[in-house]
């Protein structure tokens, strides 16, 4: 196991940190969190031809950089960091995955070369209404029909569903129940009988959709009822990823508020002089050193694809999420009533902290599995 | 002379030691060999007792040095601590009278640095040294003072000017243990241990050329010798002590004795640190690993056990490296004493109306209700969790330093304690 980030994968940060922090300005993120497809192709197109972020993590067969899954880590932190507004979660770490994880070799010569390119976006509906995010939630019927399949039911909570290209969809044959019966199916986004609906979500950085599926014609992505295990395994993989983009976003806000109570002066002194705020501050670094601790260690995990991949897994995503909102509250509080307004920009990472903190699984939820997943 | 490289270190530690090494010999009188030879600490320099390599080579050396299985210097304890003050304050009176007997393991040292009075503001130390018919007379009273009871001297930080601010007013000198004025007492702990003492002065004497560094420069050089304890920790030599091996020879048997005196103090300090690796064991045996709070406190726990475990060795990663040290390598004492106060919360949960009972009473023959009644230490020890806050606020986030006052006045001005908690029962 590696405790280190090689010079290359820190050159690499560095070039995408500020990268980001160009391509991605604050104006930016709150000019596209207001609109409803929240991301523009032009700006995602030139995201993926400048530094080649949605192939990273992708086999160079597939048209892919054929980097792994600590470089991905790298781009989730920096996106976290920046807030970036962009399809990359639902389209290179969920979909891609899920593909990369299920599909055929031709499936997968067929369908990630453009995820790559970032031609392609794609989205994977996994949850349903129900908020269940195992397998055991998964209603969605697919009937065999001629060559082909029909999809039935409704999924919610889809990231970018309203705007894929593509959709991968996790659907179970009538009469099971459970990881029996459940296979992956691959729907465009403008397929007949498929009704988009964007929801309204908290944080609006963070598009989620509902979709309804009426008799929806559909291709099986890999082997039929073969579903559960590469979608655990996409989970997992989801877990880690979503730990590191909270930790990126959980750095930002600690720095912001570092910032803001060096900066701010009440009676006659600096706020950071004050014993009780730096002693908040220097809980909130052990907060998020700890989680960093936790995602790099688990996105090392992902890329050696150890056997303790969910443990590790669940550890980091529960962790991450109560340093990224506890930071998000202290930030705010911080801040003082400034934090409070719609002006201030700390309330977009605290719902981001807020959404991620239940997308996938809360904490609890986690925390449990870790301790199914240790044999406890 | 050719050049030195980690395998000529080697071969030559390991020609070295086949040729000299017997078990059957007297410990001092091995260790006396050692220190001639310079292999017993490789990093000090030629003209004492070491072989002047850098700390690469000297880590080399060591490591070849244990793998022969043959007895080193004596290392554990305060002694290095010692040697490493007096190498970069001490005069070579003091250097030649102490060194060969550092690596020997004749003399025990001991610490005389906090009182009642000065705990985390070290440099308020009360314990005067005034200078009567050509000699320092010690009076005041130490504590937390590790050891004293098997100490044949002393690094004691005294005031010796009270008219001036109280940085500037205290000196640093060795003193003999065994002497009429010094009194050293037991400190019984809320655990019922007593791994420390208290050390009271009444006209004790130190002779002037056992001052180390000059008059007055006593907070300079009591800083390098808590630089020098920090870095030791991190290493984790200064107070691990070293395990036993079941050799069989002389040298072993008195070795053995000697560790044994060394980590007499230091049994309880697992379980002061909470004992979070105990704790998926104990919830088994209990049943309660069924109960679902108790699950999730479980894994609160854990999770921040582990993490804590995997921010270390990215510090250590990164040293190793080269690179600039950044906040991981500031943050573990404090994390300790988190996975220290979580762990009591889980063992009581997880032990319930067992969490009443003590020693052979209590589950795992006492080990529980030492852990509960022992975490407190965790985070008052070696810098208080306040402590710990102010310095990774200042020094790794570089916000404003505490307001520090009477600096411009001279000490005998600065408020203070005056009642003492711990009385002198001599």
């Amino acid at each position: 196991m590696k405790f280190s980030f090689s010079n290359e994968q820190e050159q690499f940060r560095t070039m995408l940190r500020r990268f980001l922090s160009e391509k991605s300005p604050v104006s930016e993120v709150r000019r596209l969190m207001a609109t409803e497809q929240g991301w523009e192709r032009d700006a995602w197109a030139r995201l993926n031809s400048d530094l080649g972020l949605s192939a990273v993590h992708i086999p160079e067969a597939y048209g892919g950089q054929g980097f792994g899954f600590v470089e991905l880590c790298i781009v989730m932190e920096e996106m976290g960091r920046a807030l970036l507004c962009g399809p990359y979660f639902s389209s290179v770490v969920l979909a891609a995955n899920a593909i990369l994880n299920a599909g055929s070799e031709d499936q997968k010569q067929t369908l990630l070369p453009s995820i790559a390119a970032g031609e392609t976006v794609a989205a994977l509906a996994f949850t349903e209404e129900n908020g269940v995010w195992d397998s055991s939630g998964v209603t969605l019927t697919a009937k065999a029909q001629g060559d082909g399949y029909r999809l039935d039911g409704v999924k919610s909570f889809v990231l970018d569903g309203h705007t894929a290209d593509l959709i991968v969809v996790l659907a179970r044959k009538p009469g099971t129940s459970g990881d029996e019966g459940l296979s992956f199916f691959t729907v465009r986004g403008d397929a007949k009988g498929l009704e988009r609906r964007l929801l309204k979500s908290v944080d609006a950085t963070r598009k989620l959709a509902l979709l309804k599926f009426n008799a929806v014609e559909a291709d099986l992505l890999g082997e039929a009822g073969a579903a559960a295990a590469p979608f655990a395994r996409t989970l997992d993989q989801a877990a880690v990823c979503l730990a590191n983009e909270m930790v990126g976003g959980a750095d930002h806000l600690r720095q912001s508020a570092l910032d803001y109570v060096s900066m701010r002066m009440q009676f006659g002194r600096p706020i950071s002089s004050f014993q009780a705020i730096k002693h908040k501050c220097a809980d909130m670094l052990v907060d998020v050193e700890l989680a960093k601790a936790a995602a790099y260690y688990a996105a090392e995990t992902a890329a050696e694809e150890a056997a303790d991949l969910p443990a590790i897994a669940s550890l980091a995503k529960a962790c991450a999420s109560d340093a990224f909102i506890q930071t998000a509250k202290e930030t705010i509080q911080l801040h003082g009533g400034i934090g409070f307004t719609w002006d201030n920009d700390t309330h977009l990472w605290y719902k981001r902290a807020k959404s991620s903190e239940v997308f996938l699984g809360s904490p609890k939820y986690h925390r449990e599995l870790l301790m199914q997943r240790w044999n406890v | 002379m050719s050049e030195m490289t980690e395998e000529s270190v080697r071969a030559e530690v390991r020609a070295w030691v086949e040729a000299n090494w017997n078990p059957e010999m007297d410990l001092v009188q091995w260790r006396n060999i050692l220190a001639d030879s310079g292999w017993g600490m490789p990093a000090w320099p030629k003209e004492w007792y070491g072989k002047g390599l850098s700390a690469v080579l000297a880590k080399a050396a060591d490591s070849e040095f244990h793998k022969t299985g043959a007895i080193g210097a004596a290392s554990s304890g305060v002694r290095l601590l010692a040697a490493s003050t007096l190498f970069d304050h001490g005069s070579d009176f003091l250097k030649k009278k102490f060194l060969r007997r550092i690596i020997t393991g004749e003399d025990n040292w001991c610490q005389l640095f906090s009182e009642p009075g000065s705990g985390s503001d070290l440099a308020g130390a009360m314990t005067r040294a005034d200078l009567k018919d050509g000699k320092y007379i010690i009076n005041g009273q130490k504590v937390w003072t590790t050891s004293a009871h098997h100490a044949h001297y002393g690094l004691l930080l005294a005031r010796t000017d009270w008219n001036v601010p109280k940085h500037q007013g205290l000196s640093y000198f060795v003193i003999r243990i065994d002497q009429p004025g010094v009194s050293v007492q037991p400190l019984r702990q809320m655990n019922g241990h007593a791994s420390f003492n208290q050390v009271f002065f009444t006209d004790a004497v130190v002779e002037p050329d056992h001052l180390v560094g000059s008059l007055g420069e006593g907070w300079k050089v009591a800083t390098t010798t808590l630089m020098h304890e920090r870095r030791g920790a991190a290493d984790g030599i200064a107070t691990a002590g070293r395990r036993g091996t079941k050799r069989t020879g002389r040298a072993y048997d008195q070795e053995r004795a000697e560790i044994a005196i060394n980590n007499e103090p230091y049994t309880w300090y697992p379980q002061r640190a909470g004992r979070a690796d105990l704790i998926i064991e104990r919830a088994k045996a209990t049943g309660k690993n069924s109960d679902p709070v108790v699950r999730q406190e479980m894994a609160k726990l854990l999770t921040m056990y582990n993490a804590a475990q995997w921010m270390v060795r990215r510090a250590r990663a990164a040293q190793q490296m080269g690179r600039p040290q950044g906040p991981e390598g500031s943050l573990g004492k404090l994390i300790g004493s988190h996975v220290a106060r979580a762990s009591n919360s889980v063992h009581t949960l997880i032990s319930e109306a067992d969490a009443m009972l003590t020693a052979d009473d209590s589950p795992m023959n006492g080990v529980i209700a030492e852990i509960l009644v022992s975490t407190p230490a965790a985070s008052i020890a070696g810098g208080t969790d306040e402590i710990q806050r102010n310095i990774i606020s200042e020094r790794v986030l570089g916000m404003p330093k505490e307001p520090v006052t009477g600096m411009d006045r001279p000490f005998k001005d600065v408020p203070k304690n005056t009642v003492s908690q711990l009385p002198n029962k001599s």
